[in-house]
């Protein structure tokens, strides 16, 4: 962001326009993940453990060459494999690199009550301060990728980071770093999407692929890590992605309208208790001038 | 019907035993740490209630535990006053009167038993509102545990929540003014587990009947 700064405002005894005026520069980065070039080493899965100081965890075999079931609050990347039969009974082993989204409108973030636990970046990264973490597990339920996990040990929920240490520095994350494919990409938002398309269109003419597309859903207002997948259709075939995500519509409802009526509830009943009490006040038991007077023993 | 009010030296009646009061303090006060800690995490602005109670952290590892005891106490609380809640005419009668009993106009209202129809109301409006508390609050609880595939429950749960912990507001609004604001007599009952008779015959006539013996004893 600095070099923001040094963009030429005005040049002194310049003939003709200022060179680069109008440029406007870019902030939103953007990961694309190249399913139709994933190999499934998995150099991403130990790239990512490597930077973020993870240990390596349990592996889960299931039939398959997929580490584990899900991502983990320690494994925050991870390919997920699928034996898919397509139409005319060929296979296609389709492997999906899982990591946070980055979503423009995260609901992680939207569901988060403690104070400064979750920010987002100008950039688009969306990171989890630890610090600030209570624990209450409510960005898992916010979350429509099923990526924030919660740590038993420690109490507090983690996910990819987008290395946002490595970005800030000018660097891409370690994943993009590792990848001996290609298939990962890191850039500006727009340069992603214009290399992820031009991507889909080679798939869909040149590769037999008419379905390929981006992924790149708007019900969460975009991510900002961006897939190419063959079949923009059945994106659940890759490793259960799902196909419109959003944030889920009670979270929705509880925190915009119900937190409003809530409020506007409690501060009403608050006023009518102290009109009720200016205006008619407490009860008296003294408004029978009949109560008998028995007399009791024991 | 169980009835343990009798007489007590000096004119007074014995209202409420003194395991009625502990199963009533105990479900009180863990309600009200509820309620705070709870309003914490309703709204920013309320977030400051979690700070002064020991960090978010602390307040987040409490909360649950004291909503064990505060869900163990409304079982009690159902156990010893269920019987006495059931809502009858004289309910029905009393609550149809209810502008009245607003306006502190209780000497023209209608007779009430022990607990009369509005107290019936908050008593099941308050347990079913904790049924529905206790159970999206143990999901919400163990989140982590919820398997991807029943994420609804948690979807459930989060919606669920605070709707059932608004109307207990609502509620508890409405009883913790009437305590300290209108009903002195009641307030003390509450403390000490005693009334006055003349307390007893304005605001619970038919009650006060039967402790009386003036009226044949009801089943």
């Amino acid at each position: 962001m600095s070099q923001a700064t040094l963009e030429i405002r005005a040049i002194s005894g310049h003939s003709g326009p200022v060179p680069g005026a109008g440029v406007k520069r870019e902030f939103d980065v953007c990961k694309v993940v190249d399913t139709s070039t994933c190999i499934g080493c998995k150099a991403c899965e130990v790239a990512c453990l490597e930077w973020n100081g993870l240990s390596f965890s349990q592996t889960v075999f299931d039939n398959s060459y997929q580490t584990m079931p899900n991502t983990e609050w320690n494994y925050w990347n991870l390919i997920k494999f699928n034996e898919h039969e397509r139409e005319d009974g060929s296979l296609m082993l389709l492997m999906r690199k899982d990591q946070c989204m980055h979503c423009e409108e995260p609901g992680c973030l939207k569901a988060c009550p403690a104070d400064g636990a979750i920010v987002q970046y100008m950039n688009g990264i969306v990171d989890f301060q630890q610090d600030h973490c209570i624990g209450c597990g409510y960005c898992m339920s916010g979350c429509p990728f099923n990526i924030p996990k919660f740590s038993p040990q420690a109490k507090k929920v983690f996910k990819c980071t987008l290395c946002v240490d490595r970005v800030s520095e000018g660097l891409e994350p370690a994943c993009i770093k590792s990848c001996p494919t290609g298939c990962l990409h890191f850039g500006t938002k727009d340069d992603m999407k214009d290399l992820a398309q031009r991507r889909a269109v080679q798939l869909r003419e040149q590769s037999g692929f008419a379905n390929a597309g981006v992924y790149d859903p708007a019900g969460v207002g975009g991510t900002h890590v961006i897939y190419v997948l063959h079949d923009l259709t059945n994106p659940e075939a890759y490793g259960g992605l799902p196909s419109n995500p959003t944030i889920p519509w009670t979270v929705k409802l509880w925190k915009s309208p119900l937190k409003w009526l809530g409020n506007l509830a409690m501060i009403a009943g608050l006023a009518g208790m102290a009109i009720h009490y200016l205006r008619f006040g407490p009860k008296t038991e003294n408004i029978l001038s009949d109560v008998p007077k028995k007399e009791v023993k024991g | 019907m169980k009835e343990e009010s009798h007489l007590l030296p000096g004119g007074r009646i014995l209202r409420y035993e003194f395991h009625e009061r502990a199963v009533h303090w105990t479900v009180g006060l863990s309600y009200v740490y509820l309620l705070l800690t709870g309003l914490a995490f309703w709204s920013p602005w309320l977030f400051w209630i979690a700070v002064v109670l020991g960090g978010g952290t602390v307040v987040r590892d409490l909360h649950p535990w004291v909503g064990l005891i505060f869900s163990t106490g409304i079982v009690l609380m159902y156990r010893q006053w269920a019987s006495q809640m059931h809502l009858t005419d004289a309910d029905r009668t009393w609550a149809k009167a209810l502008p009245l009993y607003i306006r502190n106009e209780d000497d023209k209202m209608p007779p009430a038993d022990k607990f009369n129809g509005g107290q019936k109301q908050l008593f099941w409006g308050f347990l079913w509102c904790a049924i529905a508390l206790l159970v999206s609050g143990v999901i919400l609880w163990f989140t982590e545990y919820i398997p991807w595939n029943l994420r609804y429950l948690r979807y459930f749960a989060i919606l669920v929540h605070p709707i059932a912990a608004l109307l207990t507001i609502g509620l508890f609004m409405i009883h913790l003014y009437m305590a300290l604001f209108l009903e002195g007599g009641a307030n003390r009952s509450m403390l000490h587990g005693d009334v006055s008779m003349s307390w007893a015959q304005v605001f619970h006539r038919l009650w006060y009947d039967r402790v009386m013996g003036s009226s044949p004893a009801r089943k």
